[in-house]
């Protein structure tokens, strides 16, 4: 197994009544009001912190995302806080940028340099995601057409993996972006390219997409196994249609996580952190969430009459209570023993191989942060790494830079 | 006569499919909705004594298909100069209501010689920082009767408020409205303000005093930018959906307007 700490990057601060006050917390949260800059600073330098302790833990990789205009994660550029860690964890931590919208960049042929970049200065560490995006980012704050979503996304992909694996220069004449010189400098360290990984949550075409160009497919949502089970279960039985081989490291999932001496000692300590994550952080209304047109037919028409959406909408309402929360799988919290036997039962079940740990939520101050951290490095990860181990299974999507990791006592 | 027939019409070589109601006889109008999607209402009813009506339904809506062949407005226009040509309209007067008034007034500003007479019925088109137009798809769905009608109480359209148990009404209001963000989105301004100049065809503004998603200010805006002969209505006691509201009045408008 291969874990990663994947952060969000949050605002702290938004006032208790926020939910009851504000329409979203996504696209339309009045800045000037709400949003203190000298309080970001603090919490971007204490976030990179965490992250690189998780470096120096056993971590195998450490997770960074893009999202614009709200106070669920403030890196609108992940290029940037994966430039600062690629200089500032060792050689065996994968960087896992997870990833940059690619509908948004126009020429997308930014986001084949940037990505270059991280992987020349991280000395082939990094794992690039291509994330469709969500309709809050790339509709609403990026005033993309809705229905133009997946075309610039699949152009973008083209773009990109042609500017990585293609000689230079070469003239490009798609329906967004037309370039009579492709020829980033530099290219890539990793060949072809860096390991692409998508994240989803439950769109078809994504499924097929990973599948047709051998990525990782991860499910990137807060509704936790049971929810996302179904899911992973459905990419795995498309696989299968499709005639390809199964290999748990092509696929992953997103998992809040949570640790501490025992299982009481969790709640107390980070009940309210949640609290705040579900009622302020996931306060978006659906109307952003599903703009007509973000969808494709096909993926509105399963969206909307298998209830999906609806059910999601809902979950985020309900998830209130710890007891369901953790029964549901919403949050996986806990002693070291049971947070590593939740682990071990999710990831069988869900048939994965990698695991983006959500190691802070919410509000959780920077000293809870370092201790869950630590507790899930040196405590979860040694009794769970070797879940898929003398299977023959090999990890193809993992970056080819990254060394292997030296395992200290402490890790054992 | 009150019951129209239906009519397929396809463009771009039979890639887009577009449903047209027709009915009454007389001189031809080209009716283009608006949200509410295609509907042969009171106002058709009444336009259909002494005209022809084809009612079009807007690509991507309801049963007409296809829109993702057309990229933008150039691609827009060029269906409906296809679409007049297989319904055999060399001249038309047209009417269009909201989106369909802005699809209405671009299509009057390039085939200006095919435009006979033009009504805007609270069209969108323009932007002014200083009255935004509002987001129809961001009005929860227990609020819409307030925004979009000047009399709450009122019923509203099936796709404008779809029974939430209704996966079938839900799906279909939600492809009617990705149908116009694909033309409309961010802001319903594609630069129709540097083309209005462009339009020959003797022009109606109509607009419900009462209308809170594209205020009655715009009426103003879009006269000082016409250069045809315009006349402006603003009608008390209504608002954005004008001709479902009080169809009477507004027939009484684009029937003097169609006969002057």
């Amino acid at each position: 197994m291969k874990f990663i700490f994947f952060h969000l990057m949050p605002y702290q601060d938004l006032p208790a009544d926020f939910g009851a006050r504000y329409d979203s917390v996504w696209v339309t949260p009045p800045n000037d009001v709400l949003c203190d800059p000298r309080k970001v600073g603090i919490y971007y330098n204490q976030y990179l912190d965490q992250l690189e302790l998780a470096d120096q833990v056993g971590f195998d990789g450490v997770g960074v995302n893009e999202h614009h205009q709200n106070a669920y994660g403030m890196m609108s550029s992940p290029n940037l806080m994966a430039s600062a860690l690629a200089r500032r964890t060792s050689k065996s931590t994968a960087v896992c940028v997870m990833g940059n919208t690619l509908a948004l960049y126009q020429p997308a042929l930014r986001v084949a340099e940037e990505f270059a970049m991280l992987d020349c200065l991280s000395e082939g560490r990094l794992i690039a995601g291509f994330p469709v995006g969500t309709s809050m980012d790339v509709n609403h704050c990026y005033g993309i057409t809705p229905g133009e979503t997946r075309p610039r996304y699949a152009e973008a992909h083209d773009l990109i993996t042609r500017a990585w694996t293609q000689p230079g220069p070469f003239a490009y004449n798609g329906r967004f972006n037309k370039l009579r010189y492709v020829n980033p400098w530099p290219k890539p360290i990793q060949k072809p390219m860096p390991p692409v990984w998508l994240g989803g949550n439950g769109s078809l075409e994504t499924y097929e997409m990973a599948l047709k160009n051998d990525y990782v497919y991860s499910w990137t949502s807060f509704f936790g196994f049971q929810t996302g089970k179904k899911f992973m279960l459905d990419f795995w039985e498309t696989q299968e249609q499709m005639g390809l081989e199964f290999n748990p490291y092509q696929g992953g999932y997103c998992q809040i996580v949570l640790v501490a001496d025992t299982d009481a000692e969790a709640r107390r300590l980070y009940e309210p952190h949640i609290k705040y994550f579900f009622e302020n952080l996931q306060h978006v209304p659906l109307h952003f969430r599903a703009t007509p047109g973000y969808r494709t037919r096909r993926s509105a028409e399963f969206a909307i009459k298998s209830g999906t959406m609806a059910a999601v909408a809902n979950q985020s309402k309900t998830a209130r209570d710890w007891d369901s929360m953790v029964e549901n799988g919403l949050i996986i919290a806990g002693s070291p023993d049971t947070v590593a036997d939740r682990i071990r039962t999710a990831s069988s079940e869900l048939r994965i191989g990698n695991f983006l740990a959500i190691l802070h939520i919410g509000n959780m101050p920077d000293e809870l942060t370092r201790q869950n951290v630590t507790l899930f490095g040196e405590k979860v990860i040694p009794k769970v790494r070797g879940l898929w181990d003398g299977q023959g299974y090999e990890h193809k999507w993992w970056p080819s830079g990254v060394e292997a990791r030296q395992t200290s006592g402490a890790n054992q | 006569m009150s019951t129209p027939r239906e009519q397929i019409v396809q463009t771009r070589n039979g890639v887009v499919k577009t449903r047209v109601l027709v009915g009454g006889d007389g001189p031809p109008v080209v009716h283009l909705h608006g949200l509410e999607g295609l509907q042969w209402g009171e106002l058709h009813k009444g336009l259909a004594t002494d005209h022809t009506v084809y009612a079009v339904e807007h690509v991507g809506s309801g049963e007409s298909s296809g829109i993702e062949e057309l990229y933008d407005f150039w691609d827009l226009v060029g269906h409906y100069e296809e679409a007049f040509d297989e319904l055999g309209l060399e001249r038309t007067a047209l009417v269009g209501h909201s989106f369909g008034g802005m699809v209405a007034a671009e299509i009057a500003a390039q085939l200006r010689r095919r435009v006979t007479d033009l009504v805007l019925l609270a069209p969108l088109g323009l932007w002014d920082d200083r009255y935004p137009v509002a987001e129809i798809d961001a009005v929860a769905r227990a609020d819409r009767p307030a925004a979009l009608l000047a009399d709450p109480s009122r019923p509203l359209p099936g796709l404008l408020a779809p029974d939430p148990t209704d996966h079938e009404a839900l799906f279909h209001a939600d492809l009617n409205s990705a149908s116009i963000n694909q033309f409309s989105w961010p802001i319903a301004e594609k630069g129709l303000r540097r083309r209005l100049y462009r339009i020959t065809a003797p022009t109606l503004l109509l607009w419900g005093a009462e209308d809170r998603i594209v205020d009655p200010v715009y009426a103003e805006l879009f006269r000082e930018r016409l250069t045809a002969p315009t006349t402006v209505s603003v009608v008390s006691g209504i608002g954005h959906l004008l001709h479902l509201e009080d169809p009477a009045t507004v027939l009484g408008y684009v029937r003097d307007h169609l006969a002057s």
